[in-house]
């Protein structure tokens, strides 16, 4: 029995794997990059079918418009054009591939095992609204700590990126 | 064709965080590595979606821990970058097999 939502769900399933598995593999890096900007893609739309929109927007925001320019403008910086990868020597790539499959069987083979519960409560679907508000809340199911932890991150990150990219200056005689 | 659910979700996630564990076994790129890492992060932040979806609805934890990982991965990348701009500056290359010295 196959309806249209069941359908949507396989299809972006097989967007966000083969994209990512193309993106891994494929020996020209801008290409990696696009493939990876649409397995991303992928992973929002995921969260858009299971009706989570405001982590879907913040995916596309952050992921999409964020990371993947970024890094693609040091794929300009520091690639030559049409330069591909090296190629990488069979055995490694074997070895790999055996090694993420041997750690992907065994965790496939202990989530079949598990037997999760139904949850029985009833689903709360998480508005814009009651997000905000649980975040900012400081009572004892509130996350405001974690909130401004995240932004003293964010500083640090942004002070750590300024040091590391200034351009030392000469040693004065 | 099964109806989708947790055990579907937790597949993708699983295959994903698996395709990125080979992406960083084979790349010898630091921008690709990156990349992989990036994929890593995103397979678990579905895993906390997944499971605050079909285990606790009634919850928003998996989804906050979602989003602070999405901030912490944001810093991560930016940082990451600023470094491997200021290696290719030095030793013009962004290889790791190049990469060997932590100083100068």
């Amino acid at each position: 029995m196959m309806n249209g939502s069941t359908i949507i769900f396989y299809l972006l399933a097989a967007l966000t794997l083969v994209s990512g598995l193309l993106s891994v593999s494929t020996r020209q890096i801008f290409r990696a990059a696009i493939y990876l900007l649409f397995s991303l893609i992928g992973i929002a739309g995921i969260y858009f079918w299971l009706d989570y929109q405001f982590i879907a927007a913040v995916q596309i925001v952050v992921y999409v418009g964020g990371i993947v320019v970024l890094i693609i403008f040091s794929i300009f910086l520091t690639q030559q054009a049409g330069e591909k990868l090296a190629k990488q020597k069979i055995g490694r790539k074997i070895f790999s591939a055996l090694a993420a499959f041997c750690g992907f069987a065994l965790t496939m083979l202990q989530v079949y095992q598990h037997e999760f519960y139904e949850p029985s409560e009833t689903a709360v679907s998480p508005t814009v609204f009651d997000i905000g508000k649980k975040m900012l809340s400081v009572n004892d199911k509130g996350y405001a700590l974690p909130f401004e932890v995240i932004s003293m991150l964010l500083l640090a990150a942004l002070v750590g990126c300024i040091v590391i990219a200034l351009r030392n200056k000469p040693e004065p005689k | 064709m099964m109806q989708p659910g947790l055990y579907q979700l937790l597949f993708i996630s699983a295959a994903l965080f698996f395709i990125g564990v080979y992406g960083f076994f084979t790349r010898r790129n630091l921008i690709t590595m990156l990349m992989s890492i990036e994929l890593i992060l995103n397979s678990v932040n579905l895993n906390f979606i997944a499971f605050n979806k079909y285990l606790w609805p009634d919850k928003m934890d998996g989804l906050f821990f979602t989003l602070f990982i999405i901030a912490i991965a944001a810093a991560e990348a930016a940082v990451a970058i600023a470094i491997i701009i200021n290696l290719y500056r030095s030793h013009n290359s962004i290889d790791v097999e190049n990469a060997e010295e932590l100083k100068y």
